[in-house]
């Protein structure tokens, strides 16, 4: 009930109050004599934070716009890192470099966010730990630690000592994931009878790799790194609470922990929007790497 | 008495363990002598990846069970004087159950070690539970939708998607804020989750019997029996014995997690369907008449066990995350449970001055996810080597 | 290169030896192997699966995987060793002195490249050729094995080809360096009989345009006789018999290549008066070979003390040249003694009808466009079908894929109901009954034996239990020990030993399998067997045991059979009648020797000559057929067969194009669906003559 009259396709409650006509839709008319009938987001009104004492849509798009940040330093990082190793893993299965590159991946992908975040700042951003002698050595001055440990001045200005941190952290995670994934799909593509009509043709490995097994491997890890963005806000929650670096994920915690339904509902309505898009986006990507679909 | 040096800290920690190790290899020495007879379980003593997994499960699973007899404090109980303080501190009056914290104290001045070994059993009694409903709950909406296809198929899926597609976190919060949790809207859940394994067992027992009344009746009998017993007293805690129940904190929990877990397994089962649906001896099932649910239980699933059995391990481990995560963001099982997922969320306030108290259960977590992924990959490459 | 004189064998295999190493022990899979294949030589490579045979094809490509190793002998090309050759040098004989033709042509085309990408790479790489030079090259050879329009060939991507199609471009891939040697692994295996015809030709005919000599790999005798100067025939892991097609053929000197002759079906063999001999036991396992002759076990010259004492060497034949046998006694046994003929039964009389169809319509309705949405289209997959079955009778159904064979089959077990129509079953009108309607007694009086025995059985049920849970459906018995005695009972009626009930799946090999299957079938008396291709996926020797269980069963029960297959000559061996589809349609319809006499069917015509034949007497009319068979999605207007007939002139005006053939009665139930008049009929010649001896 409260949800549809907050999403606009209800008409918002309404009745008579000492005498004077009160509201949901009445509080932020205009004119408070004729009120809509809906007042929702569809209306375009997201409505009214009780934690920040601001608009919901100026919450949500400042703090979309720091999590925007985060997200593209970290596909940034992750996408292109996950991919080379999974390929370089799985080229050759079996060999030593598959052997150590795989038990790297599953080591990273058996550590979640909130354990990785915490020991990566134990060990780089803790006076107690002795890194100190780091941070003398490269002589960086007006700091006890190499890295932060939070991010919160993130926000303001995007600096490698603030930033390293937290977009590892979300990282690690997924770059295990996505390179496993990768390589799995990269064994496969590499037993296929085509490979082997390949080498037989006299192709020379490096060709096959790059001309006949690449394109055909990339595709199962591109759909998995499309539809890992609800995971990925996943990281970002945990992260952004974790460094303290006011963003989407940050703002939502707030919202729940404060018991501010509707931010939080505005914070679903975004949530399930973006992992929408990136359903699409994936779909259509899909579409345009496999010449199967295409053309069938 | 001196604070004990890190050698001496991982020693004591060693024998404190001894039930584990002790049982460890009782089971190894047993495992590979029966290796060549024992199908897929012994061929996992044939990959060192997949023993290596093995092991750091079973380590954890031994742990949880002799955890009364490892445990060197109550985990619960709060000693003056020990308040963050470094591992391998001596006690402050010696003389009591041990005279360390061998791993340090927590701000609260708890002992970390029995803290983490205390959490080892809460973590292993629900995340394999809720994830074994999970497969439940998923197989059984998975194998109709593979099976028949067309627009059950359609629906179920989409919506499946819908969960999945659906941030995590997000859907936690919603469920496990007051608001929400003061509706039915729980309570529902648990009724409609916990419904599944009956009516999985109750339908698997008459396609396979009912070629014979008499044998399938009794069965039905007392299959039924005992379901409806548990079912009254975990989904309505109405349990007359009381045997059967389930403090409301944690269902809560234990609802949301099953709840997104089982699309996933919905896909895998779906897919795996699909594709076994096509061959003969499911046809051959169809020309002599058998029912579909039949079918679905006894002829497919049986072989698609072996990647389930996978994924199953795997789930395991993205379970226990899960429930960390939760932990991590307050929304536990209950406030001073020592779960791993809220230690960590406790040490994490003082991390960058006291980091022990929040990497203790962080590490422990960490290698319980790594065994259950080590193990299954193990499992994966077994099933794979035919 | 240039120290190689052009009269010596480009191939030379001495006493190869070649074993996979797993975890816990080393298996041979190919021993002591020597052939040699002179310059524009074809060489056959023959035996049944598991023999070793595809093992040293990929070792003379060097391409053995991680767990294959030589472990002795050489493998000369052109005089140079490859044994001892380096990956790189390797590389430059791989794809342009030696090619490689598959099996599964989709699979071994890269899926997301070009065709021409794929084809003009070859030159790229081994002749360093320009990149246009190199397409212009592509053309040419994609013009050369018989493509329409080889420039959109070219530009398109695998998955838009026809399978004959893709095999096409494999072959033109393998020729793009010329080649001096060409190994084809079942080319044609996974290709229907006329698309395969085709082939065959083109393969032979660019073997003398390139002068390429050939390594020519099947298990299918008739092929190799086709498109073969020598043969080598292996068993087990090694070379039984080597010689010329010709003395092999006919003047053969090991016992086991004399069994596989006479356990196939050739013209003259029928199923009362002269049954195939199969070969008694199983294929054995690697790991299992009994000592001395590996097919000792299973000859019927075997001596004791004699022929299991010690390693049997290749020995040459005296008279004969390049003629070399694999056998101890092959001097002592009288190779001309006619076979020991088994029992001989009388033809069985076909008693009353018991399944009648009359205009059976099964169409499907297909949507296409990516959204489920868009045009509905109409798939005809059975299109006025009737006939009649009778007790005891065998009929056999034949056609290529997509031909409606398969959901013919599915409508009359009642998975699938039809469109229209009637199927009566002894007078009780089944058609519009799906299984789940059916009385338990309809249910078990049609049953099916399925075609793939890898998956006919669940793999994790035992044997007994699954034969079990028929009976009980059946409501068969009314005890546990009940049905189990009946259980063991269909055990010894197909011949296996009652320890088996037991087993697990995996345990059996394919024809036990299949016979687990035939006892299923006929768990609840079945009086109606659907026999979907029940021996097309097992080897040679076992496909004659499993026929004749079949036949067996059918002459106690008086079962009525009906008999699906692809295989010309196993339907004319043990089929009483005789119905031809062809997308949809019934074409031609008659009794045995009716259908396999002419006047012909254009397309009974061309599919009895393009069926290969391993007898050396046989003399065959060639007809090629052009193109593939067009999609039953979008069936050619008029005649289904008017897009590939070379009969099509004979019929005045475009009657073919536009007008359905009438189902013309020939003669005494023989019928045929053609535009064609008596008299062009009449003058059809016999496709197949046995040359006089």
């Amino acid at each position: 009930m409260r949800y549809a009259e907050w999403l606009g396709v209800l008409p918002g409650w309404s009745g008579m109050v000492d005498g004077k006509l009160e509201g949901r839709c009445v509080m932020r008319a205009p004119d408070r004599a004729n009120p809509p009938r809906f007042c929702g987001v569809l209306q375009g009104e997201w409505g009214w934070s009780t934690v920040f004492k601001m608009t919901i849509k100026d919450i949500l798009a400042r703090s979309l716009s720091a999590t925007g940040w985060l997200m593209l330093a970290v596909m940034a990082v992750m996408v292109p890192t996950s991919l080379l190793l999974g390929v370089l893993a799985g080229m050759r299965e079996g060999s030593r470099t598959d052997r150590v590159l795989s038990t790297a991946a599953i080591a990273t992908t058996a550590t979640p966010e909130y354990v990785s975040g915490v020991i990566l700042i134990a060990v780089f951003a803790s006076t107690t730990v002795d890194l100190s002698w780091l941070v003398n050595l490269f002589g960086i001055e007006g700091r006890r630690t190499l890295f932060l440990g939070t991010a919160t001045s993130a926000v303001d200005k995007i600096t490698f000592w603030n930033f390293t941190l937290p977009v590892m952290t979300i990282a690690l995670y997924g770059i295990g994931y996505i390179a496993r994934m990768t390589r799995a799909s990269m064994t496969e593509v590499m037993t296929q009878q085509y490979i082997r009509t390949a080498r037989l043709k006299g192709v020379g490995f490096r060709q096959v790799v790059l001309r006949h097994a690449l394109r055909n491997a990339l595709i199962a890890p591109f759909t998995v790194i499309m539809l890992q963005f609800p995971w990925l806000l996943n990281g970002v929650v945990i992260v952004e609470t974790l460094f303290n670096y006011k963003g989407f994920g940050w703002t939502l915690v707030q919202a729940a922990g404060n018991n501010d339904i509707e931010l939080l509902l505005g914070c679903s309505v975004v949530a399930v929007a973006v992992v929408l898009v990136t359903q699409l986006i994936s779909d259509v990507g899909y579409v345009f790497l496999n010449p199967r679909i295409r053309l069938s | 008495m001196e604070p004990l040096g890190w050698i001496e800290i991982i020693g004591r920690m060693a024998w404190q363990f001894l039930p584990v190790w002790i049982a460890l290899a009782a089971l190894y020495a047993v495992s590979i002598a029966t290796k060549r007879r024992t199908g897929l379980y012994g061929r996992l003593f044939d990959s060192p990846v997949g023993m290596i997994g093995f092991g750091i499960v079973m380590f954890w699973v031994f742990t949880a069970i002799f955890a009364d007899q490892i445990i060197t404090h109550n985990p619960l109980s709060q000693v003056s004087g020990m308040k963050n303080v470094l591992p391998g501190t001596p006690m402050k009056a010696p003389g009591g159950s041990y005279d360390w914290y061998l791993l340090g104290g927590d701000n609260l001045a708890r002992d970390v070690f029995s803290r983490m070994v205390m959490g080892a059993r809460r973590v292993l009694a629900i995340a394999p539970a809720a994830t074994a409903f999970a497969f439940i709950m998923g197989i059984s909406l998975g194998l109709p939708a593979g099976y028949f296809g067309g627009k059950l198929d359609t629906s179920l899926s989409f919506l499946a998607n819908l969960v999945l597609a659906f941030p995590v976190i997000l859907l936690f919060y919603l469920l496990v804020t007051p608001e929400i949790r003061e509706t039915a809207i729980p309570g529902t859940m648990a009724a409609i989750l916990f419904i599944f394994p009956l009516l999985f067992v109750t339908v698997a027992i008459n396609s396979r019997w009912f070629p014979k009344p008499r044998q399938r009746n009794v069965m039905l009998a007392v299959s039924l029996g005992l379901g409806l017993w548990a079912y009254a007293g975990l989904a309505f805690n109405a349990d007359p014995t009381g045997i059967w129940s389930m403090e409301p904190n944690l269902l809560n929990v234990f609802v949301s997690v099953v709840f997104v877990n089982s699309p996933g397994v919905f896909r895998i089962v779906r897919g795996l369907v699909m594709d076994l649906k096509s061959r003969d001896y499911v046809a051959a099932g169809q020309t002599r008449g058998e029912g579909p649910w039949y079918l679905m239980i006894w002829e497919i699933l049986p072989n698609a066990r072996g990647p389930l059995i996978v994924d199953f391990c795997l789930r395991i481990g993205y379970t226990t995350i899960l429930l960390g995560t939760l932990g991590f963001f307050g929304l536990g099982v209950s406030p001073e449970s020592p779960d791993w997922g809220s230690t960590i969320n406790e040490g994490r306030r003082l991390l960058s001055i006291f980091p022990h108290p929040a990497i203790v259960p962080a590490v422990a977590l960490m290698s319980l996810v790594l065994g259950l992924n080590l193990l299954a990959d193990g499992l994966r490459e077994e099933s794979l080597r035919d | 290169m240039s120290d190689w004189d052009p009269s010596q064998p480009i191939l030379e295999i001495d006493n190869l030896s070649i074993s996979f190493f797993t975890r816990t022990r080393e298996i041979p899979a190919v021993m002591d192997f020597s052939c040699r294949v002179l310059p524009g030589e074809a060489m056959g490579l023959v035996g049944e699966s598991g023999c070793g045979k595809s093992t040293v094809a990929l070792a003379v490509m060097r391409d053995l995987g991680k767990t294959g190793r030589i472990t002795g002998g050489t493998i000369r090309f052109k005089g140079r060793d490859l044994t001892s050759m380096t990956e790189d040098q390797l590389r430059h004989v791989r794809g342009s002195e030696i090619a490689m033709i598959y099996q599964e042509p989709m699979a071994s085309l890269n899926p997301a490249m070009k065709i021409g990408a794929q084809l003009a790479e070859v030159p790229m790489i081994h002749q360093g050729m320009a990149r246009e030079a190199a397409w212009a090259r592509a053309r040419e050879i994609v013009a050369d094995v018989k493509l329409p329009d080889p420039d959109r060939i070219l530009r398109s991507y695998p998955h838009q080809l026809s399978g004959g199609q893709q095999q096409r471009i494999v072959i033109a891939m393998a020729l793009m360096a010329k080649p001096a040697l060409l190994i084809l692994d079942e080319p044609t295996t996974a290709l229907d009989v006329t698309v395969e015809a085709g082939i065959v030709d083109l393969v032979k005919e660019l073997g003398h345009k390139y002068g390429t000599s050939m390594l020519f790999i099947s298990h299918n005798l008739g092929l190799v006789l086709e498109v073969c100067d020598r043969i080598t025939v292996m068993y087990s892991g090694e070379a039984v018999e080597t010689g010329s097609v010709k003395d092999v053929f006919d003047r053969m000197q090991h016992p086991y290549t004399q069994a596989l002759f006479r356990s196939i079906p050739l013209p003259g063999a029928d199923k009362n008066s002269r049954p195939l001999v199969a070969i008694p036991g199983n294929f054995p396992l690697p790991h299992e070979r009994p000592p001395g002759c590996n097919f000792g076990p299973r000859c019927s010259y075997f001596v004791q003390g004699r022929c299991d004492a010690r390693d049997v060497p290749m020995a040459p034949v005296a008279g004969h040249t390049r003629h070399d046998t694999r056998c101890l006694r092959f001097e002592e046994i009288d190779w001309a003694a006619p076979p020991q003929v088994g029992k001989t039964a009388e033809k069985l009389p076909a008693g009353r009808v018991v399944l009648k169809l009359e205009d059976l319509r099964k169409y499907y309705e297909v949507s296409s466009g990516m959204f489920g949405g868009g045009a509905k289209k109409v798939v005809k997959a059975n299109e006025t079908l009737s006939f009649e079955a009778r007790e005891g009778e065998t009929l056999a159904i034949v056609g290529e894929s997509g031909c409606g064979k398969s959901t013919f089959a599915k409508v009359l077990m009642g998975l699938e109901t039809a469109t229209s129509g009637s199927i009566m079953l002894f007078d009780e009108n089944v058609q519009s009954t799906p299984i789940e309607k059916r009385d338990t007694d309809t249910v078990a009086q049609v049953q099916m034996v399925f075609q793939n025995p890898f998956d006919t059985l669940n793999p994790s049920m035992t044997v007994g239990r699954q034969i079990i849970r028929a009976l009980e459906l059946f409501g068969h018995g009314n005890s546990d020990s009940a049905r189990e005695a009946r259980m063991l009972e269909l055990l010894d009626l197909v011949k296996l030993p009652r320890a088996f009930a037991e087993r697990m799946p995996r345990q059996l090999s394919g024809g036990q399998k299949q016979r687990v299957g035939i006892a299923r079938a006929f768990a609840g008396d079945a009086k109606v067997v659907v026999a979907d291709e029940p021996v097309s996926a097992l080897d040679v020797s076992v496909q004659a045991a499993v026929t004749d269980l079949l036949m067996d069963i059918q002459r106690r029960n008086r079962t009525t059979l009906l008999f699906i297959s692809h295989d010309l000559s196993i339907v004319r061996y043990l089929s009483d009648r005789v119905m031809v589809m062809y997308l949809g349609h019934v074409v031609e319809m008659g009794s045995t020797d009716q259908v396999f006499a002419p006047p012909y069917h254009p397309y009974t015509e061309a599919l009895l000559s393009a069926v290969p034949i391993a007898d050396t007497r046989v003399q065959k009319q060639r007809i090629v057929l052009q193109g593939d068979i067009p999609s039953a999605m979008n069936p050619p207007p008029g005649c289904p067969f008017q897009t590939r007939c070379r009969w099509k002139r004979h019929v005045p005006g475009n009657r073919c194009e536009t007008e359905m053939p009438p189902v013309k009665m020939l003669a005494d139930g023989h019928q045929i669906k053609c535009h064609l008049s008596d008299d062009v009929l009449a003058q059809m010649e016999p496709v197949i003559k046995i040359a006089a001896e």
